[in-house]
């Protein structure tokens, strides 16, 4: 389950584009979103992700492609018509209505007695942890419990899509980590297939099923997010999530489906195909690692098979938990950046000191 | 002493604006014809008068239809404009609202006049329904200014979300826009209300033989054994000026705290 999705399409998007005028928003985006997924779509503000969304859910006409929902054409059919809900980002609460009419307004047009409407607006709100709120004006509630009043609302017409316009992204970072776990265990809860539009990388790592990254309108990769972290396709999709190093290499050739590769600062290494998503044509290049890929070497410790490196220390950066730390290795250019897990016997090095780590060639990607 | 100058300075200007009308009341009680100091004595004879008056009693209510309907009208304009103006995007946008504009600075003088060579070319008589599109012409900007307000205040994806449940545009103008716009629209109704009310050019120019009520006072004045009624006249419609802005203003803020908004100005 990397690129392409086990499970059954709800949505499907093929050679979707949007112009406003001169401007393209949206560069033929085609993906498959499985029935239950929670699927982010990530990038930088700018990069059409809304638009998509808002497309999706009807707010936005295409200029070509297609989106089906659920088997469904879209083409024409109004957003009130569309089996999709949405969380806005500002979480659109109607101030002049209590937190129980603001649940239960999609439920205005249904055939529910009042009995059973105010009953499944009880279930919605115990489901969000409101239980007690109902009552209470909507202007009256803190952002962490706007956003469940949102969620409440948007799930009571049981849509087959959720979409979600970044949600979070007006919260405070410890209630952010909060919702974060709650909004996982709610989707696990109900099943739906859950779209989320966010700019933050971490989020969408934590959160999501599968994330398309998406940069000026195009989705640069498509991938779970442990593929998209250890093996990302682009030096774009590589900075975008998570830190990275990039260090200047030279691809020896290739031999039986093993590339050769000669790092500045580090020395030979051997890569498999899948760690050089772009081929590895002979010559320069890139090696990325991530931080914690490289390791402090300490008193006494050696490195597996000799593959070690040692420099001085440019920079220390100390998080309690973990300290980061620039390591100028001897005769390359520029620093790389290396996270230690602070642990018992694990001193922290002070700056100018000497170092020297240990690296592994399974933990790089070779970036033509 | 730059505190206390500045003291003196709020309390010249306090009264310079105020002493004229606090001189009305006085001189609409007062027994004399004559307006001047000292006064003589006790009267409510002025405001008998007004009763008396069957003309004045035809202007008032000229007034009141024309403030009304030019209240109604110039706010449904508004609603449609302010909406268009703050929702949307179109070609020339900014030229056409600028245009509406226009005449919160087009001297009154000027669209009158031009309202009547308009009348007359149309072979049209003046009277209440040409103050009416008079009014409305220079009440609309007023209204399109409030409502902007109101609307730019609003979160626009407030809209969407109803639509997203399942609502239709109109249900959700209905349900959604009017209820969190309403604080403005009363604003809207009552300030076009009170620049009708007493608007004299334009009525000047288009009454015909249907005068207003500023129009009816112009033509007392011709008459100084009139000028006391005029007074005890002017002090009902201070008071009622003063009614009406509270009115308002508890509207206002009524809506403010029911949607839970920050209270940043207002008349009050």
């Amino acid at each position: 389950m990397s690129q392409t999705s086990t499970r059954t399409p709800i949505v499907t998007l093929t050679g979707v584009q949007k112009y406003y005028g001169d401007y393209h928003a949206l560069r033929g985006i085609t993906a498959n979103i499985g029935q239950g997924e929670f699927f982010s779509l990530l990038g930088p503000s700018g990069c059409g992700k809304t638009t998509l969304l808002r497309a999706i859910a009807g707010f936005e006409d295409i200029s070509e492609g297609q989106i089906l929902l659920d088997g469904k054409d879209m083409e024409g059919v109004a957003p009130n018509r569309r089996p999709t809900n949405m969380v806005f980002q500002s979480y659109a609460i109607f101030p002049h209505m209590s937190v129980a009419e603001n649940v239960g307004f999609g439920l205005r047009k249904s055939s529910m007695s009042v009995a059973e409407k105010r009953a499944v607006v009880g279930q919605a709100l115990e489901m969000v942890g409101l239980g007690k709120f109902g009552a209470r004006a909507a202007h009256a509630l803190s952002g962490g419990q706007r956003q469940r009043v949102a969620l409440a609302r948007a799930l009571i017409l049981k849509p087959k899509v959720l979409l979600l316009d970044e949600p979070l992204s007006a919260l405070d970072k410890k209630m952010r980590e909060v919702m974060q776990v709650e909004l996982i265990k709610l989707q696990r809860e109900v099943g739906i297939t859950f779209i989320l539009v966010t700019h933050d990388q971490e989020e969408a790592l934590v959160m999501s099923d599968r994330i398309a990254v998406m940069f000026e309108g195009e989705i640069a990769q498509l991938d779970d997010p442990e593929t998209l972290y250890r093996r990302p396709k682009s030096r774009r999709v590589a900075e975008f999530i998570g830190m990275m190093n990039f260090l200047p290499a030279r691809v020896l050739g290739e031999a039986g489906g093993r590339v050769g590769v000669e790092v500045q600062g580090l020395g030979p290494a051997e890569l498999e195909a899948a760690q050089c998503p772009s081929g590895a044509t002979p010559g320069a290049a890139e090696i990325g690692v991530r931080p914690e890929s490289l390791t402090l070497l300490y008193d006494g410790q050696t490195a597996e098979g000799g593959r070690e490196a040692s420099g001085t220390v440019r920079e220390v950066v100390y998080y309690g938990d973990m300290t980061y730390y620039d390591i100028l290795l001897d005769g390359t250019p520029a620093p790389v950046r290396v996270s230690m897990r602070n642990m018992p016997g694990r001193r922290v090095l002070e700056f100018g000191a000497r170092a020297r780590l240990a690296w592994d060639p399974r933990a790089m990607v070779l970036f033509g | 002493m730059r505190v206390n100058a500045l003291a003196v300075f709020t309390v010249l200007y306090l009264l310079v604006l105020y002493a004229p009308i606090v001189l009305l009341p006085m001189f609409a009680f007062n027994a004399g014809t004559v307006i001047a100091f000292p006064l003589q004595g006790f009267t409510l004879e002025w405001f008998a008068a007004l009763l008396n008056t069957p003309a004045l009693h035809e202007a008032t209510l000229n007034s009141l239809i024309i403030a009304i309907l030019t209240a109604v009208f110039s706010t449904i304009l508004g609603l449609f404009a302010a909406r268009a103006a703050t929702r949307y995007g179109f070609p020339g946008k900014a030229g056409i609202v600028g245009f509406i504009m226009l005449p919160l600075v087009l001297p009154e003088v000027i669209v009158a006049i031009s309202l009547l060579i308009v009348l007359m070319q149309l072979g049209l008589t003046s009277g209440t329904w040409s103050i009416i599109a008079g009014h409305t012409l220079i009440c609309t900007p007023f209204a399109i200014a409030i409502l902007q307000g109101s609307f730019s205040n609003m979160d626009k994806s407030l809209e969407e979300a109803a639509i997203d449940l399942g609502e239709t545009p109109w249900s959700t103008f209905r349900l959604i826009t009017l209820p969190l716009v309403s604080p403005g629209i009363i604003a809207s109704l009552l300030i076009c209300f009170t620049i009708s009310l007493d608007e004299f050019i334009i009525a000047f120019f288009l009454s015909g033989n249907e005068p207003t009520l500023p129009v009816y006072l112009w033509g007392q004045l011709r008459f100084p054994a009139r000028l006391p009624v005029v007074m005890a006249l002017g002090t009902i419609l201070v008071l009622l000026s003063v009614a009406l802005l509270i009115v308002a203003e508890t509207f206002r803020r009524r809506g403010l705290k029911r949607v839970g908004l920050k209270d940043t100005g207002g008349f009050l």
